[in-house]
């Protein structure tokens, strides 16, 4: 008995401990999100917050869909492969509502040249010049048409 | 207007992703998309690669990236001879405005687009001391904005240097692979906008997927495979003095 | 910036305050070992620094969160490591071990020890401190012979795992950092020893700093038996650690990986003030011929005192250093290799030279606060030593 009297102090101790851990079981279950845990070791709700991000690059496949004639003219020259938005910028907004919103210009000037100005680091293959020598400070668009920049043994393709 | 059958075989699968995509609403809602279907990578073809900065530009618009800071970069090398302990790289404003001609002359030279390798055994999702950067079923790494307490220990732990730390959102911040877009059945804003099929989204899962095709048929590297991170950016032509 | 890095990486991600936390948990480990020298290992030499050591080692764990909350984006958000700790991450581990430590060890120690203290001054005194100390009785005066019997042998056992728990505290930092495999100057299996160790010899050195300083402040004569085997065991703690630290050097150097031409670089360039001069000579080779000069040497109480006092400074200011060089130095470098950044300290920014300042301050305050309230020495002590059959 006196053993016990003598350690009446530790118990005391020891509950307090308890009653944190109690405090901070039930903290847990109010605290944390409801939806972590749903997928793996992440709050589920997140996955939904990511994906309802709205889109600013609508994508060639939208851009052909009203615009076949360029298309046309794209897939028959050496351009064929570079999307639309690649020089025209992000478009999902014009997609979404052609009336209201327009896309600007691109600046040839500084468009053109980022891709075709010469670089030794580029691929050899790649078609490349010296804007200046090349350009003579014309712009590009003076003798290229952009959506089929290319030229054959009779002039424009 | 007349169209030839060249053209009308172009213009109908065109047609017919326009016309799913008006049939599931609103681009918004991705009801359609199942995670476990899919297995997120990406082809980098550094034989392609003509250091335009596209990739980065719209990257920064499509997903709102703070400047100075970086969710996709491309670097540019120069390899004298054979000293490929020895490349001299350079990458200003992460090549955003496209690269200036070098007077380095001779040597190999190339560029190397980098970004987030979604990796499948990421040490970044290992040591987020909470679980706000995670794996997706798809094999997308992502950062959950509302939950992390922006400590940066992913950051530390990223070999590739592809994490920041968000100036105004106070989190770590990182490429999501366009989640909000690849979800949706879009390709990234990045390979969306690269002129040259340098980047080409692919789904690992897929058969059919033609990227899929050419790592089984092309030699192709991860970045620091030494560090076994299972990175799912595979590069074709990539030169060993690629750090 | 110099040379090429990442674009991401120019910018410093762990600024000083991530410098001051394991320094100050370093501390806590070290002064807890000492204490627990006397305790388990029956070093009654040691005995005067006893209960100094234990407060020394609360009043800096109760600091060492703080740099870490001025740090983080959302320190609002802390609480997420304790709600859904990420198993596989060593920082959300410690979140508990030190939780572990500061409750289940220290907090728990020092009530056990102080316990007929509290009980006699809850009696003794009155008004808020009367109040105060009838808290910490949570509620039982039962100092009898029996009940202080056993508060001895659980105090003994809770040192006893207080000893593993102090090694895990600070050897978990340095997994922390050591667990990095990005990251070739932090990547070591020798980081959480050199970190342990370390820690130890600073925490040693500030607690006989401290019992040098509060027996001038208090004009009492200094015990030099005390003071003489708490240098020993400095001593004798610093061969180890500097064993230690030169096998991760020995090893880098020898091996050269493919990161050594870069950090070896860096050593010599922008780390060479605070890694060779401060680190290794002022840090550590100094203290570390002094204290052997003592152990070799015979010299005069007054001489000794100087050499100690001097030794365990510069001990301080050479493992503080240390762990600028770990932090700072394994971000200055690029991962590619090929380029260096710098490191630049705001003086008044949250995470900035003055709130580093503030917080080495702080614990001293804290100290001050707690000696006040459980005095180490005085009456009760005395009492205390006599009824242990210590005169």
């Amino acid at each position: 008995m006196d053993k016990f009297r003598d350690s009446a102090h530790l118990i005391r101790l020891a509950a307090v401990f308890m009653l944190g851990a109690m405090v901070f079981v039930a903290l847990r279950t109010v605290v944390i999100p409801k939806s972590f845990g749903r997928y793996g070791f992440y709050r589920g709700d997140a996955l939904q917050e990511i994906t309802s991000r709205p889109v600013a690059y609508a994508g060639h496949d939208t851009c052909e869909g009203c615009h076949p004639d360029v298309l046309a003219v794209k897939s028959k020259g050496v351009h064929a492969h570079v999307n639309c938005e690649s020089c025209h910028g992000p478009q999902a907004r014009h997609a979404d509502d052609p009336g209201s919103v327009k896309p600007s210009r691109p600046d040839v000037a500084k468009l053109c040249v980022r891709c075709h100005s010469e670089n030794i680091a580029k691929p050899s293959g790649f078609p490349q010049v010296d804007p200046k020598e090349h350009a003579q400070s014309q712009a590009c668009n003076a003798c290229h048409q952009p959506h089929s920049p290319g030229f054959d043994g009779e002039g424009q393709k | 207007m007349t169209l030839n059958r060249r053209q009308i075989l172009l213009l109908l699968p065109a047609a017919a992703v326009a016309w799913e995509f008006v049939l599931a609403g609103t681009p918004e809602e991705s009801p359609n998309y199942k995670s476990s279907e899919h297995w997120w990578g990406m082809l980098l073809d550094i034989t392609k690669c003509i250091g335009c900065g596209s990739c980065v530009r719209a990257c920064t618009m499509e997903n709102d990236v703070p400047a100075g800071y970086f969710r996709t970069w491309v670097e540019r090398y120069h390899v004298s001879d054979w000293h490929i302990e020895n490349p001299i790289v350079d990458s200003p404003n992460g090549g955003a405005d496209g690269f200036l001609q070098s007077n380095l002359t001779g040597g190999k030279n190339f560029f190397v687009p980098k970004l987030c390798n979604h990796c499948s055994d990421s040490p970044c999702t290992q040591v987020c001391p909470v679980g706000a950067t995670f794996h997706t079923d798809d094999g997308v790494v992502l950062i959950d904005y509302n939950y992390c307490l922006g400590c940066r220990y992913c950051i530390q732990a990223c070999p590739y240097g592809c994490r920041f730390f968000h100036p105004e959102r106070h989190t770590a911040e990182k490429c999501t692979l366009c989640y909000h877009r690849i979800t949706k059945g879009l390709t990234t804003a990045c390979c969306e906008s690269c002129p040259t099929g340098a980047r080409q989204l692919a789904d690992l899962k897929n058969p059919k997927d033609p990227i899929h095709e050419f790592l089984k048929t092309h030699t192709v590297q991860v970045l620091k495979p030494h560090l076994a991170t299972g990175a799912k950016m595979f590069y074709n032509g990539l030169d060993g003095s690629v750090r | 910036m110099e040379g090429f890095m990442y674009p991401n990486e120019v910018e410093l991600q762990w600024s000083v305050l991530i410098v001051l936390y394991p320094f100050l948990t370093g501390l806590v480990a070290g002064a807890f070992i000492l204490a627990s020298l006397e305790r388990v290992f029956r070093v009654q030499a040691v005995r005067p620094t006893y209960r100094l050591a234990l407060l020394t080692a609360l009043a800096f764990l109760l600091v060492a969160p703080l740099p870490l909350q001025l740090h983080l984006g959302h320190p609002e958000r802390s609480l997420e490591m304790y709600l859904t700790p990420h198993r596989a991450s060593a920082m959300a581990m410690f979140g508990f071990v030190y939780l572990w430590y500061l409750m289940a060890v220290l907090l728990v120690e020092i009530w056990l020890d102080y316990r007929r203290d509290i009980v006699l001054m809850a009696q003794g005194s009155t008004g808020i401190r009367r109040q105060l100390y009838r808290l910490l009785t949570l509620g039982s005066y039962n100092i009898s012979p029996g009940a202080l019997h056993i508060d001895d042998r659980v105090g003994w056992v809770i040192t006893l795992v207080g000893i593993p728990s102090a090694f895990l505290l600070h050897g978990y930092v340095g997994f922390i950092f050591g667990s990095v495999k990005a990251n070739p100057w932090w990547s070591t299996p020798l980081m959480p020893v050199v970190f342990l160790f370390s820690a130890m010899v600073s925490g040693i050195a500030l607690v006989l700093l401290v019992y040098m300083a509060t027996s001038a402040i208090r004009g009492k004569p200094i015990d030099m038996r005390c003071l003489d085997t708490t240098a020993r065991y400095l001593f004798y703690t610093f061969v180890i650690d500097f064993t230690m630290e030169m096998l991760d050097l020995i090893h880098r150097i020898y091996e050269a990986d493919e990161s050594f031409r870069s950090l070896d670089f860096m050593v010599h360039s922008r780390l060479f003030f605070s890694q060779i001069v401060l680190q290794i000579f002022v840090g550590t080779v100094t203290p570390l011929a002094l204290l052997a000069a003592t152990q070799l040497l015979k010299f005069a109480e007054q001489v000794r005192k100087w050499i100690y006092a001097t030794a365990a400074t510069l001990t301080i200011i050479g493992i503080f250093a240390m762990r600028w060089n770990v932090v700072i130095g394994g971000q200055l470098f690029s991962k590619s290799f090929l380029g260096y950044t710098t490191y630049k300290v705001g003086f008044v920014a949250r995470e900035g030279l003055l709130s580093a300042i503030a917080l080495m301050i702080l614990p001293f305050a804290i100290l001050l606060v707690l000696i006040k309230i459980l005095p180490p020495w005085g009456e009760a002590r005395a009492t205390t030593m006599q009824a242990d059959g210590i005169d």
